[in-house]
C-alpha cells in the first residue's frame, strides 16, 4: 500500500474509534498535539492534530509538529504500518534505526500508546454474571482464581471451576483403580485471603516522604524507621527519585543498588524479573545477587554427586506420579511437607496413594501437616542430625546386603570408599544404628526396622518439600550434608527402578510438557538475556529489544548490610549452567565501580525473611546509605526504613498474564508438573488502583520518561495489556484459541497428552543405561563426558559416592566423601552460645506466602495457628514442646520471648507434642517489625524470628543461608524489655 | 418429601488448611447480603471455625481438625430464644438469622450449644454461617467451604430427610452433641478422631540379644473380660487401639506375638489418649 494511503487510513481509523468508543474519545481529548508522520528525507508525510478532542490532518510536512515519527523509506513505512503487525519487523526497524521518533519522550509515549489503544479499547474482559457482577480471572502465588467484581469492588475470590468447554483431565490407572483429578484449581490460604490483602489497612495509598527528609538539606538518615511519613504528590516523589538517580550516577558506575526480594506477585510482566529487570537494566544498577536459598543443600551439596545443575542439584521428576501410584510400596517423606507451602494440587494424589495402601513414613523434627493428614510412622530426629540416620540406613543395607548391587556396580563410582567409611573401616566408627541413636535420639531398632522395610519394599523417597528436592533440612546449617545423603540413599536403592525414585507425588503429573507458554523466569519484558531464562524461548518467540546493564558489580543477597557498612561483600555465583559455576566468586565492589549512593528497594520483606535481620536496621540508619526509595504495596516491616515510599498496586489493579507455577527454563523447568492441570490465566485488571497507587510497570515508566527513556522502556508505547497480547501471541495458546476469547474468558486449560505421549519416568533411562529421554534440555551438551545424552553431568558420567567436583576446592563443610559432621551451632563448642539450649526451626508457613498475607487486616492474621490476638496485638505463634513449656511455666496462648545474642522476638506459645523437647518452631512469615524499644537493638513484638538466625554461610565457599537449628533461649514474656544486641561473634 | 440441604463433614480428611474458614471471611467481610446476612466484622468471627484435637504423644501423635459451623438444626435452640421472628427456618432446611430483626438479641449467641453464633458488636446482631444460602438460591450446588476445600472434607447433599437418615446410618455419620436434641443438618464422619481416645504402644522383642521392633504382634484391649478392641503391630512394632470413650476407666491390655513373648498390663483411660511407650515382650 502507498505511504500516503496508509496514513490517510490511519486518520480515518482514529476518527472512527473516537466515534465508537467514548473511552477512546476521552483519551484523544487528554492532549493537544501535532504528530508528524514522514519519510526521513521529508519527501512525503502527513500530520495529525489532536485539539480539544478533535482530529485534524493534512498531507505533507507540518512546520511545527510536537513530535515526529519518521521512516527510512516507503517500504519500511508500509511494512511497519500495515496490519497485521509483525513484531519482529517492528523490532528490527526500531533497533536498526529504520524508524525513529522525535519529540518529548513523555509525549511520544503518550501518542504511541494512543495509537495502540485504538485497537485495544474495543477488547472485552470478564464474564457477566448478572446483577452487575463481572467475573474476572487472575493468577496469583496461591493459584489461578475467579474474581467477582461489583461496582468497582472485589466481592469474592474463588478457585477456578472448569466448565465443559475446558480441556479434559488426565486419568491414571493404578492397581485396578482409575484416578482423575478434580475439575478445579486448588488454592493456598494466601490465595483465598487476597481480597483482604487488596483492602488491607497496611496498603500504601499515596507517595510518601519521611517527614524529616530533605533531599536538598538535612536528610536525618539516623531517623529511618523512626520518623513518620507524609503524603506527597507523584510529581514531587518522582522528581526526588530522579534527582537522586542523577546524583548517584554522577558518582560513577553502579552507584544505584537495585534490591528486590526473591518473589513477587504472579504475572509475567509485573514480576521483578520483568518490569523491574528492564527498568534496572536501562538505569544501570548494581544488582542484588540472590542465593539458591530454598535449594541450599541441593545446590551446594547434592549437585556434586549427580550433576543436575540446571535443576539446582535436584533430580528429574517426570512421570513419577504415575510410577509411584502404580509401583511403589512405601513412601518416605524426609523433611518433606508438601501440604504446607505449595498449595494443594498434590494433596489429592497422596490421598490416592493412601487409598492404594502405600505405606508412609515421615522424618521431620515436627509432625508436619502432610504427616498429620496422611498418618504413618513418624521419626523426629534432633534437628541437624538427619545425616546420621541416613548413614545408619546405609549401614544396615550394606551389612544385610539389601541395596541395589547391580545399579551400584554399573552406574556409580566410589562405592568401596563409601562402604569403608560406613562400616568404620576407614575411621574406626561404624555408622550403625546404635551410633546414630546418640546423634539423632531415634532408637536403633526403629532404624533397623526402617532400613529393612526400605530394603525390601519399592520405596519413593520424598526428599525435601517437593519430594524431588527443595527446602526442608536442606536449608539448615547441615543442609549440604543432608541433601548429599538423600542422593546416596537414592543411589543405593537404584533410583529410576520402577517404584523406586525421588518424589512425594507433588511433582510429575502427566501434563503436556511440549505446549509452550513462557514462565515468569523467562524475563517477560525485561530484555535481559543472561540473568533470566529469556534466551531459551521467550526472546525468539516474543521478539523484543534486548537490554543489558552496564554495571559489573553485584551485592550478594546475604551480605547487603556488610556491603553498605563495611564496603565489601563477596559471594559465590548461583550459576546453574554447570556444576563448576558455583565456584565463581563475585561481589562488591567491582574494580573501578562506585560505592552505593542510593538503594532502590523493591518490596519490604527483609526484616521477616533475611537472616540476622537486625543488621538491616544498622545499615538503613547509616550515613553510608545516602538515599533509599522503597516501592511496595503495603507498609511492612522494612518499608519505613526509607526516605521516599512509592505505592505499588496489587495484581488485581493492572493487566498481566501468567501460567500457574510456570517458572520457565532454568531453575525449575516444568515446575507446572506440580499441577493437575496446566492453567494459563489472563490476569485481568479487575478494579482501578486503590488510592494513588500505580502498577510497578507504570511507576517505572514514569521514572523512565523523566530520563527520556520512556519510549525505550515501553518499546514504543506498549502498555501492560499490549505486552500480555504479545505473550499470548508468542505462546502455543494462540494456535488453539483467539486472543479475544481468551481475554474475555480469562483462562485456558492446556489439554493433556495421550497416554503414549506422556513423559517417561524420570531417571529410568539412567537406571537402565540408556540415553537420556526425559524432556529437559539439560545438562548442556558440553557437560556430557562423552557422547551426547549418555550418563550424568558428573566428571565420571556416573553417580559419584565420592564427589570428584569437590576435590579441587577446599571447603571443610563439603568434603568429597560426605562424612558425618555434627551440627555446628553448638553451645559446647562456642561459649557465646552457652545458655541457649533450644534449637529453633524457622520454616516457611502454610498461611502467608513468605510475608505476603501477613499484612494487617488480612484474614490470615485471624488464623489462630498463625497469629494469636493478645491485648489487641496479633503475635506470631511459636510451637513448643510440653516439656519445655512446663520447665518454664508456659501454657498455650502465653506470650513468650525467644532470644539469643542476635535478636529477641516475642511470640505466642502453642504447646504441643508435635515437636520434641528442645525444639522450637516458628515460621519466617512476619510482615510486621515492631521493636519494643530502639529499632535494631530491642525485642521485636512483630514476630521476625529470622532475627535470631545467623547470617553466615552454610559452608565456607558458598553463598548460602542456614536458618534452622539456631540455638536460642525462651522465657515467658515479662513485658519489660532489657535485651540488647551483642555484636556478632 | 421435599429435598433439603445437608452437609457431611469428614474429620479424617481435614488438615487445617483453613480454606473454608478463609472462604467464609472472603464471602462475608465487607459484603452485605440483604435478607441473608449483614457483613461480617473484620476480626474475631469464625463462622466456619476449625477445632483442634491432638491425641497421643511422641512418636504416636495425631493432629486432628474439625470444621464447626452453624448446624442449621431442625430443633434449633437459637430459634427458641429468638424474638420477633428474628430467626427463620426455610423450607429447604437452612436457618437464617435475620440481620434486621435480630438486632440486640444477644441471647441468640448464648443459646447455641456449638458456639457457632457470633456477636457483631458494631451492628449489635448475632451472626452465623448461612450455608451460603444466597449462593445456593442463585444456582450454586455447594457452599464455598466445599468449593475451596482441597481435601474433600465436605459433601453437600440436597435430599429428603428420610434419605438423609438412611445415609446417616449407612455411612455411620454422627452429629455434634446429640444429647442436646438439636437435630443438626450438619453431619460428621470419623468424629472419633475428635472425641474418643486411643491406647497405643511400641512393642519390642529380644532377638539374639538385640532389641527389635515386634511386627505382627496382637494387642487386645478388654474390659471386665469383654474384648473391646484388637490390633496388630506394624513393622515398627506400633499398635493403636482406638474409639475408646474418654474416662472409660480401667482396661486389660494383652499383647502376644505367636509363640513368642507376651506383655500384659492394666491401663486406665482418662480424658486423653495414651501412648504407653516401649513395651517389651517377655517369656
Amino acid at each position: 500500500m502507498k505511504f500516503s494511503v496508509i496514513l490517510w487510513g490511519l486518520v480515518q481509523a482514529l476518527r472512527i474509534a473516537t466515534r465508537i468508543y467514548p473511552k477512546f474519545a476521552a483519551r484523544v481529548k487528554e492532549r493537544d498535539v501535532i504528530a508528524q508522520f514522514k519519510l526521513k528525507d521529508n519527501s512525503a508525510g502527513r500530520w495529525i492534530q489532536f485539539m480539544n478532542g478533535k482530529i485534524k490532518s493534512g498531507s505533507g510536512i507540518h512546520k511545527n509538529p510536537d513530535l515526529s515519527l519518521f521512516f527510512h523509506n516507503k517500504a519500511i513505512a508500509a511494512e511497519f504500518l500495515t496490519p497485521p503487525f509483525d513484531q519482529l519487523t517492528r523490532i528490527d526497524a526500531a533497533k536498526n534505526f529504520k524508524v525513529g521518533m522525535e519529540g518529548p519522550d513523555e509525549l511520544v509515549v503518550w501518542f504511541a500508546s494512543t495509537l495502540t489503544y485504538m485497537t485495544t479499547v474495543g477488547w472485552k474482559s470478564g464474564t457477566d454474571m448478572g446483577n452487575g457482577v463481572t467475573r474476572y480471572t487472575n493468577g496469583t502465588n496461591g493459584g489461578p482464581i475467579f474474581v467477582y467484581v461489583k461496582e468497582g469492588k472485589i466481592i469474592r475470590i474463588t478457585p477456578m471451576e472448569f466448565d465443559d468447554d475446558d480441556a479434559e483431565s488426565w486419568t491414571i490407572e493404578a492397581r485396578g483403580k482409575k484416578f482423575t483429578p478434580p475439575r478445579k484449581t486448588s488454592l493456598a490460604a494466601h490465595g483465598l485471603a487476597l481480597k483482604s490483602m487488596v483492602y488491607s489497612e497496611d496498603r500504601i495509598m499515596s507517595p510518601m516522604k519521611r517527614v524529616d527528609f530533605d533531599v536538598d538539606g538535612e536528610r536525618n538518615i539516623q531517623n529511618r524507621g523512626k520518623s513518620e511519613f507524609v503524603p506527597i504528590s507523584w510529581d514531587e516523589a518522582l522528581d526526588i527519585v530522579v534527582k537522586e538517580i542523577k546524583r548517584s550516577k554522577a558518582k560513577g558506575r553502579g552507584a544505584i543498588f537495585a534490591n528486590s526480594g526473591s518473589h513477587h506477585q504472579w504475572g509475567n510482566f509485573g514480576h521483578y524479573l520483568s518490569a523491574f529487570g528492564r527498568f534496572t537494566n536501562l538505569l544501570g544498577c548494581t544488582k542484588m545477587m540472590g542465593s539458591p536459598d530454598s535449594w541450599e543443600g541441593w545446590f551446594w551439596g547434592a549437585m556434586h554427586h549427580w550433576g543436575n545443575s540446571m535443576r539446582l542439584g535436584t533430580p528429574e521428576f517426570y512421570g513419577t506420579v504415575e510410577d509411584c501410584l502404580k509401583e511403589a510400596e512405601m513412601m518416605v517423606f524426609w523433611s518433606s511437607d508438601p501440604d504446607k507451602t505449595y498449595g494443594y494440587e498434590g494433596t489429592i494424589r497422596r490421598a490416592w496413594a493412601k487409598e492404594l495402601g502405600i505405606k508412609m513414613v515421615h522424618i521431620d523434627p515436627y509432625l508436619n501437616h502432610t504427616a498429620a493428614l496422611m498418618g504413618g510412622k513418624w521419626f523426629a530426629p534432633k534437628p541437624g542430625t538427619d545425616a546420621a540416620l541416613a548413614q545408619a540406613l546405609c549401614h544396615v543395607w550394606i551389612t544385610e546386603g539389601t541395596y541395589d548391587k547391580e545399579f551400584v556396580e554399573k552406574r556409580t563410582e566410589g562405592f568401596e570408599e563409601w562402604k569403608d567409611y560406613i562400616l568404620g573401616l576407614s575411621d574406626n566408627t561404624p555408622k550403625d544404628p546404635d551410633w546414630q541413636e546418640k546423634e539423632t535420639g531415634i532408637p536403633a531398632r526403629d532404624v533397623r526396622a526402617l532400613a529393612r522395610e526400605w530394603g525390601r519394599k519399592k520405596t519413593y523417597l520424598g526428599a525435601g518439600s517437593w519430594g524431588c528436592g527443595l527446602g526442608g533440612a536442606g536449608r539448615g546449617p547441615m543442609g549440604a550434608q543432608w541433601a548429599r545423603m538423600m542422593t546416596i540413599l537414592g543411589a543405593m536403592q537404584g533410583y529410576g527402578r520402577p517404584g523406586v525414585n525421588f518424589g512425594n507425588l507433588q511433582f510429575g503429573a502427566p501434563v503436556d510438557f511440549s505446549f509452550y507458554f513462557p514462565g515468569y523466569a523467562e524475563g517477560g519484558m525485561s530484555g535481559e538475556l543472561t540473568q533470566s531464562a529469556n534466551a531459551a524461548n521467550n526472546y525468539q518467540r516474543m521478539p523484543h529489544i534486548v537490554t543489558m546493564s552496564t554495571v559489573r558489580q553485584a551485592i550478594p543477597r546475604k551480605f547487603i548490610p556488610e556491603a553498605i557498612l563495611d564496603g565489601v561483600a563477596l559471594g559465590h555465583l548461583t550459576d546453574v549452567s554447570t556444576v563448576q559455576g558455583q565456584f565463581m566468586k563475585v561481589g562488591y565492589p567491582a574494580p573501578g565501580h562506585a560505592k552505593i549512593e542510593m538503594m532502590y528497594k523493591y518490596g519490604s520483606s527483609s526484616m521477616g525473611t533475611q537472616m540476622d535481620s537486625n543488621r538491616y536496621i544498622k545499615m538503613y540508619q547509616s550515613e553510608k546509605l545516602p538515599f533509599v526509595v522503597n516501592q511496595s504495596i503495603w507498609w511492612e516491616g522494612e518499608t519505613k526504613y526509607a526516605d521516599i515510599v512509592l505505592p505499588a498496586c496489587t495484581v488485581f489493579e493492572h493487566d498481566d498474564i501468567g501460567e500457574w507455577y510456570n517458572v520457565g527454563a532454568g531453575y525449575v523447568h516444568h515446575m507446572y508438573s506440580m499441577n493437575n492441570h496446566r492453567v494459563i490465566s489472563m490476569q485481568h485488571k479487575c478494579i482501578e488502583p486503590l488510592g494513588e497507587s500505580k502498577s510497578d510497570h507504570d511507576i517505572f515508566l514514569e521514572i523512565m520518561k523523566r530520563l527520556d527513556m520512556g519510549a525505550m522502556y515501553s518499546e514504543g508505547g506498549n502498555t501492560e495489556l499490549d505486552w500480555c497480547k504479545r505473550a499470548f501471541d508468542s505462546s502455543d495458546m494462540s494456535k488453539h484459541i483467539t486472543w479475544k476469547h481468551f481475554l474475555k474468558k480469562g483462562y485456558y486449560v492446556v489439554p493433556p497428552v495421550s497416554e503414549g505421549t506422556r513423559a517417561p519416568t524420570g531417571n529410568r533411562w539412567f537406571y537402565e543405561g540408556r540415553k537420556k529421554d526425559t524432556p529437559e534440555p539439560y545438562p548442556l551438551p558440553a557437560d556430557y563426558k562423552g557422547n551426547f545424552g549418555e550418563g550424568l553431568q558428573t566428571t565420571s558420567g556416573k553417580f559419584e559416592f565420592v564427589a570428584s567436583s569437590l576435590k579441587n576446592i577446599d571447603d571443610s563443610g563439603r568434603p568429597p566423601l560426605n562424612k558425618y559432621m555434627p551440627t555446628y551451632e553448638d553451645p559446647e563448642r562456642d561459649e557465646h552460645l552457652s545458655g541457649f539450649p533450644l534449637q529453633l526451626l524457622t520454616p516457611h508457613t502454610r498461611y502467608p506466602f513468605h510475608i505476603m498475607g501477613d499484612e494487617k487486616g488480612c484474614t490470615i492474621r485471624d488464623i489462630k495457628d498463625h497469629r494469636l490476638r493478645v491485648d489487641g496485638h496479633e503475635y506470631l505463634v511459636a510451637t513448643i514442646s510440653g516439656k519445655d513449656a512446663r520447665d518454664r511455666d508456659i501454657a498455650s496462648g502465653d506470650l513468650i520471648r525467644l532470644w539469643n545474642h542476635r535478636g529477641s522476638v516475642v511470640c505466642a506459645a502453642f504447646v504441643t507434642d508435635r515437636v520434641q523437647p528442645g525444639v522450637v518452631s516458628a515460621p519466617t512469615a512476619s510482615a510486621e517489625y515492631r521493636p519494643a524499644g530502639e529499632p535494631g537493638n530491642s525485642t521485636d513484638l512483630g514476630g521476625c524470628v529470622n532475627m535470631l538466625n545467623s547470617s553466615e554461610n552454610m559452608t565456607e565457599h558458598t553463598h548460602s543461608i542456614k536458618p534452622n537449628t539456631t540455638l536460642i533461649q525462651m522465657e515467658k514474656w515479662t513485658g519489660v524489655d532489657t535485651w540488647q544486641r551483642a555484636e556478632a561473634v | 418429601m421435599s429435598k433439603k440441604w445437608n452437609l457431611v463433614v469428614d474429620v479424617a480428611r481435614c488438615d487445617n488448611c483453613r480454606n473454608c474458614f478463609l472462604a467464609a471471611k472472603d464471602e462475608h467481610i465487607s459484603n452485605d447480603f440483604p435478607g441473608y446476612a449483614a457483613a461480617q466484622p473484620e476480626k474475631e468471627h469464625s463462622w466456619v471455625d476449625i477445632r483442634h484435637k491432638e491425641r497421643g504423644s511422641y512418636p504416636i501423635v495425631e493432629a486432628n481438625f474439625m470444621p464447626v459451623m452453624c448446624n442449621h438444626c431442625d430443633n434449633a435452640p437459637c430459634m427458641k430464644v429468638a424474638k420477633d421472628g428474628a430467626i427463620k427456618k426455610r423450607s429447604d432446611g437452612i436457618v437464617i438469622i435475620d440481620p434486621e430483626k435480630s438486632k440486640g438479641q444477644k441471647e441468640i449467641v448464648d443459646a447455641c450449644p456449638y458456639g457457632a453464633v457470633y456477636w457483631n458488636e458494631e451492628k449489635q446482631i448475632p451472626q452465623a454461617w448461612i450455608f451460603d444460602a444466597h449462593l445456593l438460591d442463585s444456582g450454586w450446588t455447594k457452599p464455598r467451604a466445599q468449593q475451596s476445600c482441597p481435601t474433600n472434607v465436605f459433601e453437600t447433599l440436597k435430599v429428603s430427610d428420610a434419605e438423609m437418615q438412611r445415609i446417616k446410618g449407612e455411612e455411620e455419620l454422627d452429629v455434634l452433641l446429640p444429647e442436646e436434641g438439636t437435630k443438626p443438618r450438619v453431619y460428621y464422619k470419623n468424629l472419633h478422631l475428635m472425641n474418643s481416645c486411643f491406647v497405643a504402644g511400641s512393642v519390642v522383642t529380644m532377638i539374639d540379644g538385640v532389641d527389635e521392633c515386634a511386627e505382627n504382634a496382637t494387642a487386645v484391649l478388654s474390659q471386665n473380660g469383654i474384648e473391646i478392641a484388637r490390633a496388630s503391630t506394624d513393622v515398627f512394632g506400633e499398635f493403636k487401639l482406638d474409639k475408646l470413650a474418654p474416662g472409660s476407666g480401667a482396661y486389660d491390655l494383652e499383647i502376644s506375638q505367636g509363640s513368642g513373648g507376651k506383655y500384659s498390663a492394666k491401663v486406665e483411660v482418662q480424658e486423653e489418649s495414651l501412648y504407653l511407650g516401649t513395651l517389651m515382650l517377655e517369656g
